[in-house]
Formats: C-alpha cells, sequence, structure tokens
C-alpha cells in the first residue's frame, strides 16, 4: 500500500466519524454557552437516528438521492422538538439539568426502538437505501497528492460540518445573538438587567443544541449504521460533549477536538488494514477515545473555561 | 392546591411522578392502539401473580437496592456518579473470576472472597473518578461515563483473552461457578417456586440498614453529607474535602461493584458478553432518585422497579406491547422527580406556605459559580 493510499484511508475515515461528533459537539456549546449543561445530548442524537432513518425508508424512492440530506434536517427538527424537553424542564421547572439531560438519555433508544416495534413489528429497521456514500470533488480530486486524500471519495458531509462550525463561531463571537447567548450563560442577572430575555436566550441554545444533535445522530445514521437498532448510538453523543470541554465551549476548538476523536474512533474501525496498527489489540483501540477524553479532561484543560452560570437555574424572581 | 404538612408533601411528590409516569405510558399506549388497562394489569400478574414472578421480582430488586444505595452515597458528597454500571461490571467479573479460579475452597471461605473481590473492583472503579475529581476537579459525570465504556470492552477483553481457557465454556460466557461460592440457596428458591432468588436479598436489606447507620451515626457519613452541602465550610471545620470526596466515590463504587456481584453469583451464576452497559447502573439512579436517597425509600422504589421489569416481560408477551414501554414509564418518573419544584406547587405547605422548602443537593446550586471558576472541571 503506498503512503499516499494509507494517508487517504485515515483521513477520509477520520472524516466520516468525526462529521456527528461535529455537528453534536457544535450543539453542545450553544446550549452550555447558554448555560444549560445538555447531558442529554445522546438522546438528541438517537431521535436524529432514528427519524432519520425512518423518514429515509420512508421516502427513499421518491427522493432519491436527495434523500439522506433531508433525512439530516428532519433528524434536526425532531432533535429540537425532543430538546425542547430538557428546555422546559431546565429553564422554566428548574429541574437539576443532569437528571432532566439523563431523563432524555434513558427515553430516548426505549422510545425509538417502541416506535420501531409499534411501525415494523421488530426490534431494528431494514438497512436504508439511500445513504450519504463517498463524493468525489469535480477538479480538486485531479491534485495530485492532495486531491486523494482530501478531495477524491470523502464525505462531503464533513466538508458541510467544518463550514458549519466556522458558522457558528462567527455566529457566536461576531454577532449580538452570540455576545446575548453568552452573556446568558455567564451571568445571567446582570444580561436580565440590561434588558436581555435569559429564558428565551436560553431556550435557543437549548433547541440550537437539538437541531445540530439530530442532524449528528442523523448523520451517523445514514454515513456509518445504515439502520436504526438500540445499538445505533452508543456512546456518540458523551463523546461530543467530551470534544466541546476539550474545544473549550468554543465552536472552532470543538471541531477540532471532534475530529481528533473521530480520528481516535475511526482506528479502531480501520486499524486492521494499517500496517503497524493492526497489531495492537483492538480493545486498546476500542477504549482509546473514551481514555484519551479522561486524560485530556484532567491534563489539558486549563482553569476557568466553562461559562460561569452554566449548569444554574436562573429564577427570575431573585 | 392542596394543603398538606411537609412529611405528606415529601411522600406525594414521588406518588404524584409515579402516577404521572403511568400516564405518560398510557397515552404512548393508547397512541399506539394498545390496552393500557390490559397492559399494566399483564404487568401486576407478571410480577406479583405467582410465588414464581414475585421471587423474580425479589431478585431483580437485589441489586437495584445495592446500585441504588451507591447513587446515594455519593449524590450526599454532592457527586453525580453515573459510572454505576461500569463500576458493577467490574464487581461482577472480578467475583466471577475469583470463584472460578478456586473453585473448590470451602464455602464460608470462597463466598466471601468472591463477593470482596467485586467489592474491590467497584471500589477502585469508583476512586478513579473520585480521585480525578479530588485533586484535579474533572467533571465526575465525565469521567465516569467515559469509564462505562471502558469497563463495558475491557470486560469483553478480559474474558475472552486473558482468563485461563479453562474458565470458559465458549467465546460469549464463562463456565458456572462451583456451588461453593453461589448465593443461590435451596430453600429460598423453593419457597418461592424455584425462581432465581437468592441470599443477597438478606445482604441487599443488611446494606441498606448499614449505609442508613454509616450516613446518619458516623463521623465518615457526617463529613459526607457536611462535604455535599458546602465544602468550603467543611474545609473551615477542619475536614479534608479531598479524602471524603474519594472516600465517598470508594463506597458508592463498592455498593455499585457489589450489585454485580448479586448478578453475578445471585442471578446468573456466571459471566457472559455486555453489548451494553449494566441495565442496573442506570435504574440504580432511577431508583435513588425516587427513593430520594432514603433507606426505606430506596428499599420501595427498588421493589417498584422490579415489578416494571419483571412485569413488563409479563406485559410483552401477556399484552403484546413492547417491553421499552417500562423503560419511558421509568424515564418519565424521573422527568416528573426531577421537576419537583413544579409538583411540589400542587401540594402547598401547610405549616410555612410561604417558605421554600430546600431541595436535597442544595450545595451544587451555591457552589457551582465560585468552584467552576476556580477548577474549570465541569461540563
Amino acid at each position: 500500500m503506498s503512503w499516499v493510499s494509507i494517508v487517504a484511508i485515515i483521513i477520509s475515515s477520520t472524516l466520516v466519524y468525526s462529521t456527528p461528533l461535529i455537528f453534536t459537539a457544535l450543539g453542545g456549546t450553544f446550549s452550555e454557552r447558554g448555560g444549560i449543561v445538555n447531558v442529554g445530548l445522546e438522546g438528541i442524537m438517537v431521535m436524529g437516528a432514528f427519524s432519520s432513518v425512518v423518514f429515509n425508508l420512508a421516502f427513499a424512492e421518491s427522493l432519491g438521492r436527495a434523500t439522506p440530506w433531508i433525512a439530516a434536517l428532519v433528524g434536526g427538527v425532531v432533535g429540537v422538538i425532543f430538546s425542547l424537553l430538557h428546555a422546559v424542564a431546565t429553564i422554566n421547572f428548574r429541574a437539576d439539568h443532569i437528571i432532566s439531560g439523563t431523563v432524555m438519555n434513558l427515553m430516548a433508544p426505549a422510545l425509538g426502538v417502541f416506535l420501531v416495534k409499534a411501525m415494523y413489528g421488530k426490534g431494528q429497521t431494514d438497512n436504508i437505501l439511500q445513504n450519504f456514500g463517498y463524493f468525489s470533488f469535480p477538479g480538486l480530486s485531479k491534485i495530485p497528492v492532495l486531491g486523494p486524500i482530501f478531495f477524491k471519495d470523502t464525505s462531503l458531509m464533513a466538508y458541510v460540518a467544518i463550514l458549519v462550525a466556522i458558522f457558528a463561531w462567527w455566529l457566536m463571537f461576531k454577532t449580538k445573538f452570540g455576545l446575548r447567548l453568552r452573556s446568558v450563560g455567564e451571568n445571567p442577572q446582570a444580561a436580565d438587567t440590561l434588558g436581555i430575555n435569559v429564558y428565551g436566550y436560553r431556550y435557543a441554545g437549548v433547541l440550537i443544541s437539538g437541531f445540530l444533535g439530530g442532524i449528528g445522530g442523523a448523520v451517523f445514521a445514514q454515513s456509518i449504521a445504515g439502520n436504526f437498532s438500540i445499538g445505533t448510538i452508543v456512546g456518540q453523543g458523551f463523546i461530543s460533549m467530551a470534544a466541546m470541554i476539550f474545544g473549550k465551549w468554543n465552536p472552532i476548538g470543538a471541531m477540532g477536538a471532534a475530529l481528533f476523536f473521530g480520528f481516535a474512533q475511526s482506528l479502531s474501525i480501520i486499524g486492521g488494514q494499517l500496517p503497524g496498527i493492526n497489531k495492537i489489540p483492538s480493545v486498546y483501540l476500542l477504549i482509546a477515545p473514551y481514555i484519551l477524553t479522561i486524560l485530556v479532561l484532567v491534563f489539558f484543560l486549563g482553569k476557568a473555561t466553562a461559562p460561569k452560570a452554566d449548569g444554574t437555574n436562573y429564577i427570575k424572581s431573585k | 392546591m392542596i394543603k398538606v404538612n411537609s412529611t405528606t408533601r415529601k411522600i406525594l411528590i414521588p406518588l404524584f411522578s409515579i402516577l404521572a409516569g403511568f400516564l405518560v405510558g398510557a397515552i404512548i399506549m393508547l397512541f399506539y392502539s394498545y390496552d393500557p388497562l390490559q397492559a399494566y394489569g399483564s404487568m401486576i400478574q407478571g410480577s406479583l401473580g405467582s410465588t414464581v414472578s414475585i421471587g423474580e421480582t425479589l431478585r431483580q430488586a437485589t441489586p437495584l437496592i445495592f446500585t441504588a444505595l451507591g447513587f446515594s452515597v455519593a449524590n450526599s458528597a454532592g457527586f453525580f456518579n453515573i459510572g454505576l454500571s461500569g463500576q458493577a461490571l467490574a464487581g461482577w467479573v472480578a467475583s466471577i473470576w475469583v470463584a472460578l479460579a478456586f473453585p473448590d475452597l470451602p464455602t464460608f471461605v470462597l463466598l466471601p472472597l468472591a463477593i470482596i473481590a467485586g467489592a474491590l473492583a467497584g471500589a477502585i472503579m469508583g476512586a478513579i473518578p473520585g480521585f480525578l475529581r479530588a485533586f484535579f476537579g474533572t467533571s465526575e459525570v465525565i469521567v465516569t461515563i467515559m469509564l462505562n465504556y471502558v469497563a463495558l470492552y475491557l470486560s469483553t477483553y478480559l474474558m475472552q483473552e486473558v482468563m485461563p481457557a479453562h474458565f470458559r465454556s465458549s467465546q460469549d460466557a464463562t463456565k458456572m461457578i462451583s456451588h461453593h461460592a453461589t448465593l443461590h440457596v435451596d430453600w429460598l428458591s423453593h419457597m418461592f417456586g424455584d425462581s432465581r432468588i437468592h441470599f443477597g436479598l438478606f445482604l441487599a436489606l443488611i446494606a441498606l440498614v448499614a449505609v442508613w447507620l454509616l450516613m446518619k451515626k458516623t463521623t465518615l457519613g457526617f463529613e459526607i453529607r457536611s462535604v455535599g452541602l458546602n465544602p468550603f465550610a467543611s474545609e473551615y471545620a477542619g475536614m479534608s474535602s479531598k479524602k471524603t470526596i474519594i472516600m465517598s466515590m470508594v463506597i458508592s463504587g463498592t455498593l455499585a461493584g457489589l450489585g454485580g456481584v448479586m448478578e453475578g453469583l445471585g442471578t446468573y451464576q456466571n459471566f457472559f458478553i455486555q453489548t451494553a452497559s449494566m441495565s442496573i447502573g442506570f435504574d440504580g439512579m432511577a431508583v435513588s432518585l425516587l427513593g430520594s436517597g432514603s433507606s426505606l425509600g430506596i428499599l420501595l422504589s427498588a421493589l417498584l422497579f422490579s415489578i416494571l421489569q419483571i412485569g413488563g416481560l409479563g406485559m410483552q408477551t401477556g399484552a403484546g406491547v413492547p417491553f421499552e414501554i417500562v423503560s419511558i414509564v421509568t424515564a418519565s418518573i424521573i422527568f416528573f422527580v426531577g421537576i419537583d419544584y413544579v409538583i411540589s406547587k400542587l401540594f402547598k405547605n401547610k405549616d410555612n406556605a410561604n417558605k421554600k422548602l430546600p431541595k436535597t443537593p442544595i450545595a451544587k446550586e451555591v457552589v457551582t459559580e465560585e468552584k467552576d471558576a476556580q477548577e474549570g472541571g465541569r461540563l
């Protein structure tokens, strides 16, 4: 195997495995910048995966190649609806953020499998007919060396995710909306005195995280899993949350961390094809992303990076 | 708005949550044209309808009591231990390993040895996030979640690659443990129609009392509760909050590990490959939240959850309703427990109508701001 093709395999599988993590981690930054801890990203991804697969199965014949893209948006919308639960519980009903998030994580897989059983009469769906597949950029893929590595047979959705990350960064740090969202997460009392609608912005943060998390789950289901079952989303939401923290609550940082975790995850999948890596017992590659997350948290996370009011309920009358 | 005194209110909130949870389940069933009355009927029938099913329900409650106690001890110290399932898994593997390694030791040596091995394994798994939190300020929520996955993959690896080959009956499961290591006792099983109920039930009851004594009557228990309420005040009073945090997680992990031991030496008598985190982890957390951390509350809600789970199987065969409805009901109950602020508005306090009752983990809300700023270790 030439080194170009080895690098190309690593890059393209890293991109494929990172994409869902990027979307979901970006979602996490919006929620937490607004002050709502979202442990429920995992559950949101499950709902996104479930709804996109159901949509894909139903409309693949009439919509053709566009199906997975529209299904991803459907996943996002369902994610928004599901995250409403978290928003209402934490913003209006003063629930503990972690308890509410955990409820979402318990609820989503059960609901998804229940609905699959109710609709299809079995515990997992059929395989989808239209997935994201591979994409070669016309023109760019002809560039020597760089072309085959970055632009040939690669994941188009990954590039979309990177663009979304840049947009999210701009939205969060260069616009009025972003400034207000962050102020609500840092010091809701002060923001409230300035006339900013604290509850409104917190809702926006959580719902955006629902949208992006739903897309993340949909992308995972339609580019990696291929169907929906209880084992479709196992831990990707939690890894995304870790990526968000590793990226210090910054969209660009979260994207970088998600790429890193995607790389670590893809190693356990493609490791067998790579010289050198295939000698390592697969268990080490399987647990690597989780161990790396812990190590990153312990050694690399700087101090005082979480939004100050993250995880606290804002009670207006106080 | 109903006026009640504060003790009644404490009981009414979980009761209301349970009812509301069942209602959510019923609505979802109606929506998909299942008959909720028939479903809940066959659930009761399946869990309490015969001596066998009662035995199975009690058997199901046994590990839940342990994991719920584990969660409540850590929670008293202001710690959110989501790693119960990983800790339980470690306990399961370790106890089976010891039991298979010395099959011929007499029962009074082997059984305690295997139980202690499981407890130790759980304690170590719990100590890691405690240590990291105490010395590096690392969020225990993330660390314990990550360790759940590490435990999951490691357990398979340990069984398939590290255990001596003669321990295994296939690539997917170990051999059965010898009768010297089992928690199974004949007279008890016979009493409950040869169900899998085992001696662990009594250990669980002992644990309920022991944890109550620990938390209410010992210095360590006092320190754990004190650190949970206000770590800074506790430091000023001369307690070591680092030591207390680690100890609370060690105890929590020990109890969760014992939960795994109950599954290993009691229910299954072997270890087999797990494809997802053990359900007794998250269920134990739910039990503890519903029982608001008290020993009596945990006992009752563990029984309720066992009725749901054992009955859920009966519901699936009896009424044709997918088993997942049980998890939906469970999650809904916890959701309603979580929004107790709203539910408590339904029940006005008779004694002091204007005074707000403090929620149990007060410290979290109060200290997070400063603490996060210093340590940066939260989500």
